[in-house]
């Protein structure tokens, strides 16, 4: 089974702009990875590639093992722009409708309720979009990302515009997604959201990778502390498994110990080093 | 297939939502009352004054062909401001707008898109300028029992000429935002009239120079030409002195197309189509 996107070397210039400057990434059948980056790090860039949207200069983008853009790719994906407009005289029902339309998808009305029942706009789905506040539109772009039951979805800031209800609202539907088998690429910067729900992340900075990993691998032990009657002894290159050992040899010398912390770096901490010299 | 036809109906259902059809159909029955009360007036003035029994010169004969060639230009005109409005921002403009993304991620190709967006303006535009210009017609042959000579090639080219605006359109907004191919198209249908007329001066003096203008006009704008044959095809029958102050004027069709025309219209159509494409297939968005 191919990996529902995966990227090697991947270019972009725009004229004398290197968007990005020769990104891999991949996201497995049914994995959750976070995109992140500072603002105009490449992000939507890459985003857009896979979608087919923007042509990469250099390298090569497959989605589901077709090349990205092409009719095959385009027919197993879901994408909800950062900038997120709809027709505002259609009402969200016609939107999913036309959608599904241009996808095949034969789940008729049926499909439709389900959706936007799924992003909280069962009641409202006969509302014009004009009449909707911004929150509901990017619901309606979630609902709409879904329709024809995609193998990965692009998702570029799908929270941007929701109240922090919403955002949880969100989050809850990513675990669904998950749950389905639904590969998901993820460009946010909630970096809490991202550490929430994603199996993988990749930051890039300056159309680059800087880290890759899980969130645990990311978020590593940095040290440890141990809080002794003279005050807290902190061992910056200490492993959780050098704390038995430090722990003897302090007691041995006569320490009191009264608490033992192996410090680990937050996602926060992690992203902020990684982009560290990327910002202007 | 499928997508042809989903984009084209998505843009006529968006037009009528809009209500686009609504303020055009109000314009247009505002434009054929005040045509019709000038043309009774005028068929009156004529056929107290004019016409007289014995001359060569038949004057309601040639009012018909004037006034209603005067309609033909106006309707030319309304349908054209109909095709580019419905067109002018289908790639860029909408893309800015970030509709065109979500869409466009769909399994439906770029060509598929364009082509829909064409051919919903051009049935619209085409459908308006037939009606208009058969009701115009109907409005002369009331006032003054005045009928064209032709009255379904006339009609084919002046669907021709809105169509070839419209695809003109849609290539426009391949490259330019909405505002800017407004303007431009709207200066390429004056371009084309005027080029049009300078061939029809030189046709009257007679100068080559100007008539080899208007000849290389209707290459480069073949809705000219077409709605030059369709003003030549309503008075085609007319002869003598009717036929000469009829070409005299600025709604007398001086040429005749021929099936050459008909051939290079629809060339010209498949070129823009082509170009239009290819340039959108490499647009980033």
């Amino acid at each position: 089974m191919p990996p529902a996107l995966s990227a090697t070397g991947l270019e972009k210039r725009y004229g004398s702009v290197h968007a990005l400057r020769g990104v891999d990434i991949e996201v497995g059948e049914g994995q959750l990875v976070g995109l992140l980056g500072p603002n105009g790090a490449g992000k939507s860039t890459l985003v857009k590639i896979a979608c087919g949207l923007v042509r990469p200069t250099g390298g090569h983008a497959q989605v589901l093992g077709h090349p990205a853009g092409s009719l095959a790719a385009r027919s197993g994906l879901g994408y909800l722009p950062e900038l997120f407009r709809y027709p505002d005289w259609a009402n969200g029902d016609e939107v999913l409708h036309l959608h599904q339309r241009l996808s095949g998808s034969r789940g008729g009305s049926a499909e439709r309720r389900e959706l936007l029942e799924l992003v909280g706009l069962a009641d409202v789905g006969d509302r014009k979009v004009e009449e909707m506040s911004k929150g509901m539109q990017q619901r309606l772009g979630l609902a709409q990302a879904l329709i024809g039951e995609p193998k990965l979805l692009l998702l570029d800031e799908p929270t941007s515009a929701l109240d922090p209800a919403g955002r949880i609202a969100v989050r809850a539907l990513l675990e669904e997604l998950r749950r389905r088998g639904i590969a998901v690429l993820l460009n946010s910067h909630l970096l809490s959201e991202v550490e929430l729900v994603c199996d993988h992340v990749v930051i890039i900075a300056k159309g680059a990778t800087v880290a890759s990993g899980t969130p645990a691998d990311l978020a590593r032990q940095s040290g440890v502390e141990i809080e002794t009657a003279a005050g807290v002894r902190k061992f910056a290159q200490a492993t959780r498994d050098d704390v038995p050992r430090i722990v003897a040899e302090l007691v041995a010398a006569g320490e009191q110990i009264y608490d033992v912390t192996v410090v680990r770096s937050t996602l926060e901490e992690v992203y902020l080093e990684a982009i560290a010299g990327s910002q202007p | 297939m499928n997508g042809v036809v989903t984009i084209a109906r998505y843009a006529i259902q968006e037009s009528l939502r809009r209500r686009v059809f609504v303020v055009v159909l109000i314009l247009s029955v505002g434009f054929l009352a005040l045509f019709a009360w000038g043309t009774s007036a005028a068929f009156d003035e004529v056929q107290q004054h004019l016409d007289v029994g014995e001359s060569p010169f038949h004057a309601s004969e040639t009012a018909g062909g004037i006034l209603l060639g005067l309609a033909m230009f106006a309707i030319l005109f309304l349908g054209s401001v109909l095709a580019v409005f419905l067109t002018l921002g289908a790639v860029r403009g909408d893309a800015e707008r970030g509709l065109l993304q979500p869409i466009l991620v769909r399994p439906i190709s770029r060509m598929s898109v364009l082509a829909g967006r064409f051919l919903a303006a051009a049935a619209v535009c085409g459908a308006y300028v037939v009606v208009m210009f058969y009701a115009a017609s109907a409005i002369t042959r009331w006032a003054g029992d005045w009928w064209p000579d032709r009255i379904i090639v006339p009609a084919l080219g002046m669907a021709g000429a809105v169509a070839i605006i419209a695809a003109l359109s849609v290539l426009g907004s391949v490259y330019l935002s909405g505002t800017a191919n407004g303007i431009a198209v709207f200066m390429l249908f004056g371009a084309g009239l005027v080029g049009g007329l300078l061939g029809q001066i030189g046709d009257a003096l007679p100068s080559a120079r100007l008539e080899r203008a208007g000849t290389i006009t209707s290459w480069g704008l073949p809705f000219e030409a077409l709605y030059q044959n369709s003003l030549y095809d309503i008075t085609a029958d007319a002869k003598g002195i009717d036929r000469v102050i009829v070409k005299l004027g600025p709604f007398g069709g001086a040429h005749a197309g021929g099936p050459g025309l008909w051939l290079w219209s629809l060339a010209y159509l498949v070129i823009v189509g082509a170009i239009a494409s290819w340039a959108f297939s490499r647009r980033d968005l």
